[in-house]
């Protein structure tokens, strides 16, 4: 984070100037290399965010009256979206769709992949990482399309494999096909992280464990895990945040039925644009960037903890 | 590391060559110095309404570009074509229209004018063009149909055409199932009745009645809204204000938990994100009895040309009947049948740079010759008494709707608020469907009338 006071370990306090300044540039010449770079994100993330805090105190809508002429409200829309029985149901929604297909799903079998394939080689292990990177490369249109035929109540694949004609998969279990569907897409990002991360554990450690007489799970937990942490971390925080964000469920159910898929992202869509009210959608916008912030924080107090453990 | 790093190059080329291909499907505009003018509207050729697709693509825009060449003045006349559900059309017309962009000329359904035009997104003709009134076509639009285009007494735009709703049933299930083949029912009761005889029928949905918000307005108008008018109420009674959870709206709810709670109704497919158009397709394949439609339906869904789900024996096996009252002489006004009716009507933008030009665009494509092209070989009932006159008596259904369901029918009020009550309603009768209480249901409708109304509800 950008904000965060300097590391303990940081240099000394009075250190001379020219050994901080390691590239040379002095003050000048690093104001001008950092600049464009600030004024970049000053207009496509600063002014944007509050652009939405700004418009998330209005009552501005779609069309009609407040169209042309919005009226200043306020925290009238933040206290709206608390005590909106949609609001809560959807950001227990979006929890568990976090918690169920990434934290634990793409985490974990993301994790489970990159384990027993640590000593493959050859044609197997090409083929399921190809079969897994390719979930996640697809375009989110053309994969909807696929799992809405794979669902379908009538012709469904997976009816048809488990002989179970007429069950609408996206009817009965919204957000369990959801879960399930946003592992098959999104566990290559974790496999790939956890091979890498696998790969910078010293094969001498987990032999002389073994040797040791360690169990599978005890190199696990013992010799594995503390030398990934890390790499846990920054994959759960990404990971998290994107799944947090992410739209795509709204093309296999379109929040639907009723709302019982209705994640934040899609309660957002819908209010803002179906519904029309852009100002209250606004504030819900920023309660969803209030709730992104505190996840990416605890992350971040975790990753730093264990630097502080390292050293 | 490496063969992640390796992995990763990969993957970016992979993104950024079909960034670039996607980059090359768009561009491409007009630099012959032509005045540009766009056309919005949801129909696409081959698709969603593709007559009216074909029309604007074939007939309107060639003919206008030459009569505008002949007079001396290059015009390119360019289709924005759109083939999605209408609620998807209107936010994204909506979006364009509020950034300031949006086509020069778009259709827009008779309910949105209301908050179209508060927002400033259509103006009153007069604005356009202060000699709009002249224009030949007026006086055969009938005052009613007219209404759909009127916004606080002021014409926005012209209206296209009109339709009405009628119980569709299959009479090949219908002969299956010992039923007549002019089946008109005169009661609630009886649709019932006969939807309890088509369930002994293997794989058949006995009816098909829009509920829930995935169908959208299709619910309210398909549904809602002519049984209410059967159960003797308006949504919106002028001078009085909005319908609350009235003994009405409980009826009208009560039938529908009738329909879903016996199983004469596929609850689930009414949550589907494609439901009416599975409706629509079940309904041709003959897994449907009855399903509560629009002409529209007639022309464009079971059209064995052009329809989106065709049916071949349409004109022998689709039959058609009035929606009745709750029981004869309970309907609107004491009658013993109703409907519904709605409209589109196409308007200028005001905020295009040739909104002169493009009301004379819009002038030309109502002319008579115009709409009698768009007509065609396939009738449908337009805003002008004159081509209705001279092509209607080729279909009996719409000859039907013209003759017998226009005259008993009533309409939707044009006012801002109405796309919200609307989903209130759909919201209802979802909540029925789910087996719900109806009462319960409508206590809860009125709970979110009050909001959205701000207390205008009627006594």
């Amino acid at each position: 984070m950008a904000t965060s006071p300097p590391e303990p370990g940081g240099p000394p306090a009075g250190a001379a100037p020219r050994e901080r300044d390691a590239a040379g540039l002095g003050r000048l010449g690093a104001t001008a290399f950092v600049v464009p770079a600030l004024l970049l994100i000053a207009a496509f993330l600063v002014f944007p965010a509050l652009w939405t805090i700004y418009l998330g105190a209005t009552d501005y809508r779609l069309t009609g009256l407040a169209a042309v002429d919005p009226q200043f409200v306020g925290a009238e829309n933040v206290e709206r979206a608390l005590d909106d029985d949609g609001f809560t149901n959807s950001l227990g929604l979006t929890l568990q769709f976090v918690l169920g297909s990434a934290v634990i799903g793409q985490a974990g079998l993301g994790f489970a992949i990159a384990w027993v394939l640590r000593d493959r080689r050859g044609f197997g292990r090409r083929l399921i990482e190809a079969m897994v990177l390719l979930a996640w490369i697809l375009p989110s249109s053309v994969i909807a399309f696929l799992w809405i035929a794979l669902l379908d109540r009538d012709d469904g694949t997976l009816n048809a494999l488990l002989s179970t004609p007429g069950t609408a998969w996206l009817l009965e279990h919204p957000m369990l096909s959801l879960i399930v569907f946003n592992i098959w897409r999104g566990t290559a990002f974790s496999m790939m992280l956890y091979a890498a991360a696998l790969g910078n554990v010293p094969p001498s450690q987990l032999e002389t464990a073994r040797l040791a007489g360690a169990s599978s799970w005890q190199q696990l937990r013992d010799v594995v895990f503390p030398r990934i942490r890390g790499h846990v971390l920054t994959n759960l925080l990404l990971i998290s945040l994107w799944t947090f964000n992410d739209f795509t469920p709204f093309l296999l159910t379109g929040g639907g039925p009723e709302d019982r898929t209705e994640i934040m992202p899609v309660f957002i869509y819908e209010t803002a644009l179906f519904g029309g009210e852009l100002g209250f959608g606004a504030a819900i916008s920023v309660l969803m960037l209030l709730i992104n912030l505190v996840i990416a924080v605890v992350y971040a107090r975790l990753l730093r903890r264990r630097k502080d453990v390292d050293r | 590391m490496r063969v992640l790093t390796r992995r990763l190059v990969a993957l970016t080329g992979a993104l950024a060559l079909s960034g670039t291909v996607a980059a090359c499907g768009s561009g491409g505009d007009g630099d012959s110095g032509a005045i540009e003018l766009t056309i919005s509207m949801n129909a696409i050729a081959g698709g969603k309404n593709a007559v009216e697709a074909d029309w604007i693509e074939q007939w309107v825009i060639p003919r206008f570009e030459e009569e505008r060449a002949a007079a001396g003045v290059e015009v390119d006349v360019t289709f924005e074509p759109s083939g999605v559900d209408d609620e998807q059309y209107k936010s994204r017309l909506a979006l364009d229209l509020q950034s300031g962009a949006g086509p020069d000329l778009y259709t827009l359904d008779g309910i949105w004018l209301g908050e179209f035009a508060q927002a400033g997104y259509v103006e009153p003709l007069e604005r356009t063009d202060p000699d709009y009134a002249a224009w030949e076509g007026w006086e055969q639009i009938p005052e009613a149909v007219q209404a759909l285009a009127t916004f606080d007494g002021a014409r926005h735009g012209i209206p296209a055409g009109t339709d009405g709703r009628v119980l569709y049933f299959n009479r090949q299930l219908f002969a299956e199932a010992g039923l007549p083949a002019d089946w008109q029912p005169a009661s609630w009761d009886e649709i019932v009745e006969a939807a309890e005889v088509l369930a002994a029928l293997d794989g058949v949905t006995p009816i098909q009645l829009n509920a829930g918000t995935a169908m959208g307005e299709a619910t309210t108008m398909q549904g809602v809204l002519p049984l209410l008018a059967g159960a003797g109420e308006e949504i919106h009674t002028e001078g009085a204000g909005w319908t609350g959870d009235s003994a009405g709206l409980e009826r009208v709810l009560g039938l529908y938990a009738e329909i879903y709670g016996a199983g004469l109704g596929d609850r689930q497919l009414q949550q589907e994100t494609q439901g009416r158009d599975k409706s629509f397709e079940e309904f041709a394949a003959g897994k449907i009895g009855i399903l509560l439609e629009s002409d529209y339906f007639w022309r464009s869904v079971v059209n064995p040309a052009g329809g989106v789900a065709p049916m071949e024996d349409r004109d022998e096996n689709v039959g058609y009947a009035l929606i009745p009252a709750a029981e004869p002489g309970a309907g609107l006004g004491g009658s013993d049948h109703v409907s519904t009716s709605g409209g589109n009507v196409r308007v200028v933008n005001p905020a295009g740079d040739h909104s002169d030009l493009a009301w004379e665009l819009l002038a030309f494509m109502h002319s008579a010759e115009a709409v009698t092209a768009l007509v065609g070989d396939d009738p449908r009932i337009t805003a002008r008494a004159d081509v209705n006159e001279a092509l209607l008596g080729d279909d009996p259904m719409l000859t039907f709707v013209n003759e017998r369901v226009l005259p008993l029918t009533s309409y939707r009020p044009a006012l801002d608020v109405y796309p919200r009550v609307s989903v209130l309603l759909q919201e209802a009768t979802a909540a029925v469907v789910a087996g719900g209480d109806p009462a319960e249901a409508a206590a809860d409708y009125r709970e979110g009338l009050e909001e959205v109304v701000d207390g205008d509800i009627a006594p």
